[in-house]
């Protein structure tokens, strides 16, 4: 791969960018509504063992990651105990595949996805639910029309965070599913395999723009969105 | 006109509640010092709260029934509860918030849009979002919405209780054009005794999670052992239409059903009709109907009853078929040798009946 296309970067590396963004993005696309339950749970009820349920949620925060990677290759290698009746029923093979770079990717940043849900869930004046059934809306209608338009701004800045945490992710990936050009060579991997070959700076240097780049485009963006949450509650 | 008919009992956490009232045209004021259980009253009847027994129905339709086992979700009681925070939908402006019953709660309309934003007052405030109204505009958008919901009952939970001396002073003559106009029962609870006598034609007194006294409201006032029986500001309520207007001393002169009465006030005008709140403390009594005296109000009473409590004695006077309440030290009492049954006359100064305390009724 040779020659130099938009803003610097080749087709490979553009084809590394695009792989690590699809990533993220089904990544986050099935851990949210996921996170969203959870916190949902935790910050609605109480029950036994829920504080094992919230320690289980933060695992992938505190673990090395190589060690949730080592997890997620027991449990989801193609032969692990949920790994092959996913292969044999569904069709889905997350070994080795992007498949399982989206879920060690939605893995790692649950934690990061539940915490502030959590939290604007927990903020939520249930009052306005409240006030919303005695004006004839039943549960569910209130919950899409008062409880969600509320946390809206908070998921999405949750989902920005999460986003940008599974496109950095390393350590569980590299484990899990390994180092595939093409496959599972997301930008961090190609960062790390550039640095290892003798003069390959000059080229992760410009993998290491675009990542940090996309890092603090998500968090700025993600802070407005907390802005926006704060300026629209009641006075 | 369907009423109310509330009786139950239950619990709010460890807090017992039994309550047995019934509410009809007009407003009835809960009233009662916080922690009497008001707003848990209210959340029962709303049905944000379920009590363990009894009953609660609206004319034919029971909202909650222990013995059928029927218990109405609040979004289908059709029950307008105005929340003492206003508890407006904050990411939604004033319109929507107004209409949210017809586009969320799929009411039908029961009255005009238009009609409820004049009533209200609200034409300039539809476009704003909530977070940018004052305490008393939001109170006024949060009974606007209530009242566009369709309810068959309206529940107002303190909605003065927020706001200073000027808001409240703004938002009561809406509150009386919607006892006035909107036809429907309201059930209205309060801790201050001038709201509740310028609003309420029926008054529950709870106490302690129980009902203490009920009644058409100058009735409960005036009963001794009712409502502040020991409080600085037990007194009575008395009616009567003004005949008079002396606009050179701003006295108005008003006839309480045949005793002519004297009250300072500027708003007063022939015809209108009005109640007025006297203090027990404010009333002095007299063997003899005295003369030369500063005191415009000299009413012939007749003693009905006399409870002596330390230092004091409250006494229940009747009149023209109404009830005044005096406050006396219990020596000038045994001095006097006042006893029930005796013909005596009660001394009000004009101007010790003050404005808050006044209210006028429908049209005049």
């Amino acid at each position: 791969m040779t020659g130099t296309g938009l803003f610097g970067l080749s087709a490979a590396d553009w084809g590394i960018i695009m792989l690590s963004l699809r990533i993220a993005f089904v990544a986050i696309l099935f851990a949210l509504p996921l996170a969203f339950a959870v916190a949902w749970v935790l910050a609605r009820y109480s029950f036994p063992g829920k504080s094992l349920l919230q320690a289980f949620v933060t695992m992938p925060l505190v673990l090395p990651p190589v060690v949730t990677g080592y997890l997620l290759l027991v449990w989801f290698g193609s032969r692990g105990a949920l790994g092959a009746p996913l292969d044999e029923w569904f069709g889905i093979s997350l070994a080795f595949r992007w498949t399982g770079a989206a879920l060690a990717a939605g893995v790692m940043a649950f934690p990061l996805l539940v915490r502030p849900m959590r939290l604007s869930i927990e903020n939520i004046d249930r009052g306005l639910e409240e006030a919303a059934r005695t004006l004839g809306a039943g549960r569910l209608v209130a919950f899409f029309t008062v409880t969600l338009p509320m946390l809206l701004p908070g998921i999405i800045a949750g989902a920005v965070l999460g986003f940008a945490k599974a496109l950095g992710e390393f350590g569980a990936t590299i484990t899990f599913v390994s180092n595939i050009p093409g496959e599972t060579q997301t930008l961090s991997l190609a960062i790390y395999s550039f640095l290892q070959t003798p003069a390959g700076d000059s080229a992760a240097i410009k993998l290491i723009l675009v990542s940090a780049s996309l890092s603090v485009a998500a968090v700025i963006l993600s802070e407005w969105l907390q802005r926006r949450l704060d300026a629209r509650r009641p006075g | 006109m369907s009423e109310l008919v509330v009786s139950i009992s239950g619990r709010s956490g460890s807090f017992p509640l039994s309550a047995d009232f019934t509410a009809s045209r007009g407003v009835t004021a809960l009233f009662g010092h916080s922690g009497a259980g008001k707003t848990t009253l209210l959340k029962m009847i709303a049905g944000t709260l379920s009590p363990e027994k009894g009953r609660i129905a609206i004319g034919d339709t029971v909202l909650f029934d222990s013995e059928s086992r029927i218990n109405a979700a609040p979004e289908k009681r059709h029950i307008g509860y105005v929340f003492q925070d206003a508890r407006l939908f904050p990411h939604l402006s004033v319109r929507h918030n107004l209409t949210y019953a017809l586009w969320a709660g799929r009411r039908q309309a029961g009255r005009p849009f238009a009609e409820v934003v004049d009533l209200l007052g609200l034409g300039s405030l539809l476009e704003r979002r909530p977070a940018t109204l004052s305490g008393g505009e939001r109170q006024r958008v949060a009974i606007g919405r209530a009242l566009l919901s369709n309810p068959a009952l309206l529940l107002l939970d303190e909605p003065l209780s927020s706001l200073d001396h000027a808001r409240r002073q703004e938002i009561l003559p809406y509150l009386e054009r919607l006892r006035d106009e909107s036809g429907l029962p309201i059930v209205y609870v309060s801790h201050e005794i001038d709201e509740v006598a310028r609003l309420a034609d029926t008054l529950v007194v709870l106490s302690e999670g129980r009902v203490v006294a009920s009644g058409p409201v100058a009735e409960v006032f005036s009963r001794i052992d009712g409502i502040g029986g020991a409080g600085e500001d037990a007194g009575a309520l008395i009616e009567g239409h003004v005949t008079g207007w002396d606009p050179g001393y701003r006295v108005a002169f008003i006839d309480l059903g045949g005793e002519a009465f004297q009250v300072v006030d500027e708003k007063l005008r022939p015809g209108m009709h009005v109640r007025l709140r006297v203090r027990a403390r404010d009333v002095s009594l007299a063997r003899h109907a005295p003369e030369a005296i500063s005191i415009r109000n000299v009413l012939p009473v007749r003693i009905v009853a006399i409870s002596e409590s330390g230092a004091f004695a409250e006494m229940e006077l009747s009149f023209a078929a109404q009830v005044l309440r005096a406050r006396l030290t219990r020596k000038s009492v045994a001095d006097l040798g006042l006893k029930p049954g005796e013909e005596v006359f009660a001394l009000v100064k004009a101007v010790s009946v003050d404005r808050s305390s006044m209210r006028f009724a429908k049209g005049g």
